[in-house]
């Protein structure tokens, strides 16, 4: 596939990885913000190529792991008395604070999974007599197609569509595990997809004010190898700043018009991370004027407000989403906790860390320990 | 969920949306998030949406490099 097997080529990785050897000098903590990021990582081995001193600390950026039970809790209340949920994929195993979406479906509730929020339109526009809510999760990448939905719908004049929302950003969440005093984190490998749309300035906060480089990387094997070394070569330069290694799909003032999309449907609001807390104005609220497209208010009374008390055994889930533990380290790792019957959030999409380590690396746990 | 694949526009259709060949699949992928978007370029598609024009020059000159680094080291390439 173009643009896809250029970046796995072995003989280069080999290259990359002899420039790398060579550069290494003392321990390098990367921290791969984005799950696309940590999937790739596990996918292709990198995290056991790389020369011993280089660790990958694997971020927040699973918008799936980040969406807080009750969010989970009102798509199942919602899909309970009548609505059609329809919803990203991922999102059916996620367990609320009283179940799945999935085990909501398996008792009758109509929930159905979308490739993508046009397709929970189109559903709204065949169905008229049937009130359509789509659950939409994600960070600045995906944030901008769920407000397209939006647009679309009131394009046609939709009485019977609106978005559940549990959008998230990047750098709020960002600043928040660097207030840590010890973070650990030495350099950051910057989410790619997200940048597509914001664009590189964003980040210019981490190496300013935190004295952290980042290098905003595509989803490759390649393109990780090369992103290490361009950290490595900061290192050694004495340079500390922001670098794009995805430059054939990241410019540095991103897309204008995903952001004007964006800028026109949401505003910027407080918002809980699961497994993290709150954070000030990390989220993105529906605006005013599209209040009857958002769930929320539209069914303010019907909707639970807080979660139940969490599944106490899932300890360990906010820690590994913040990167201060890794999967390893959760005794429910693969002993109840599978991506069958996941106990936290980190174990059901495929870019969840303790998903990722499970799927390409459980077999080797006992000899990573 | 973040995933974004590239696939090459074929058509562009009513409506703002295109078929886009996606490693061999056609989709019908939205316009509405990018501008100047032509037929046989390639796009990065992400549910459903065309995320961002590939730059192709940008990714010749990248391959290049790539190709500089594999030529670094003839022994230890034995493409494992
Ligand atoms: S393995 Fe399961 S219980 Fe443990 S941190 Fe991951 S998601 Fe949570």
């Amino acid at each position: 596939m173009r643009y896809v097997d250029e970046y796995r080529e072995p003989k280069a990785a080999q290259g990359l990885l002899a420039a790398i050897r060579d550069l290494a000098a003392g321990p390098l903590r990367v921290m791969e913000i984005c799950g696309g990021h940590t999937h790739a990582i596990y996918r292709s081995g990198l995290d056991q190529l790389l020369p011993a001193e280089i660790r990958f600390l694997h971020g927040p950026g699973c918008p799936v792991c980040v969406t807080p039970a009750v969010r989970v809790d009102q798509a199942i209340a919602l899909a309970e008395r009548g609505c059609i949920v329809c919803t990203y994929g991922d999102m059916l195993r996620v367990p609320g604070s009283r179940g799945s979406l999935r085990q909501a479906a398996a008792r009758g509730a109509d929930v159905r999974i979308v490739y993508g929020s046009l397709d929970a339109v189109e559903i709204a526009r065949r169905e008229s007599g049937r009130e359509v809510v789509f659950l939409a999760v994600g960070f600045e990448t995906t944030a901008p197609a769920n407000a397209c939905a939006i647009l679309r719908a009131r394009a046609l004049d939709l009485r019977n569509f609106s978005v559940l929302g549990s959008h998230v950003l990047v750098p709020p969440v960002l600043r928040h595990l660097l207030k840590a005093p010890d973070t650990g984190i030495d350099a950051f490998i910057g989410p790619g997809h997200v940048s597509t749309v914001v664009g590189s300035e964003d980040y210019r906060f981490l190496p300013e004010e935190y004295g952290k480089p980042v290098v905003i990387t595509g989803f490759e094997p390649l393109d990780l190898l090369e992103a290490v070394l361009m950290l490595l070569r900061q290192k050694a330069e004495g340079r500390c700043e922001v670098e794009v290694q995805y430059r054939r799909a990241v410019r540095a003032e991103g897309s204008p018009k995903a952001r004007a999309v964006m800028e026109e449907v949401y505003r910027v609001q407080d918002q809980e991370w699961r497994g993290i807390g709150p954070i000030p104005r990390s989220g993105l609220g529906i605006r005013e004027a599209f209040h009857a497209f958002d769930a929320l208010r539209r069914y303010e009374r019907d909707l639970p407000v807080e979660a139940e008390e969490e599944d106490a055994r899932a300890y360990t889930c906010g820690e590994v989403i913040q990167g201060v533990k890794t999967p390893l380290d959760c005794p429910a790792f693969g002993f109840g906790c599978t991506p069958e019957h996941p106990f936290g959030p980190g174990m059901v999409s495929s870019e969840g860390t303790c998903a990722a380590l499970y799927r390409y690396r459980h077999m080797d746990r006992e000899v990573m320990r | 969920m973040c995933l974004a694949v590239p696939g090459r526009v074929l058509e562009i259709t009513e409506d703002n949306m295109a078929v886009v060949d996606v490693g061999g699949v056609r989709r019908m992928v939205c316009l509405d998030l990018v501008t100047d978007v032509r037929v046989d370029d390639y796009v990065l598609v992400h549910v459903g949406f065309a995320l961002q024009r590939i730059d192709q020059q940008e990714a010749a000159r990248q391959a290049e490099q790539l190709q500089a680094m594999f030529a670094r080291e003839p022994g230890g390439a034995d493409g494992t």
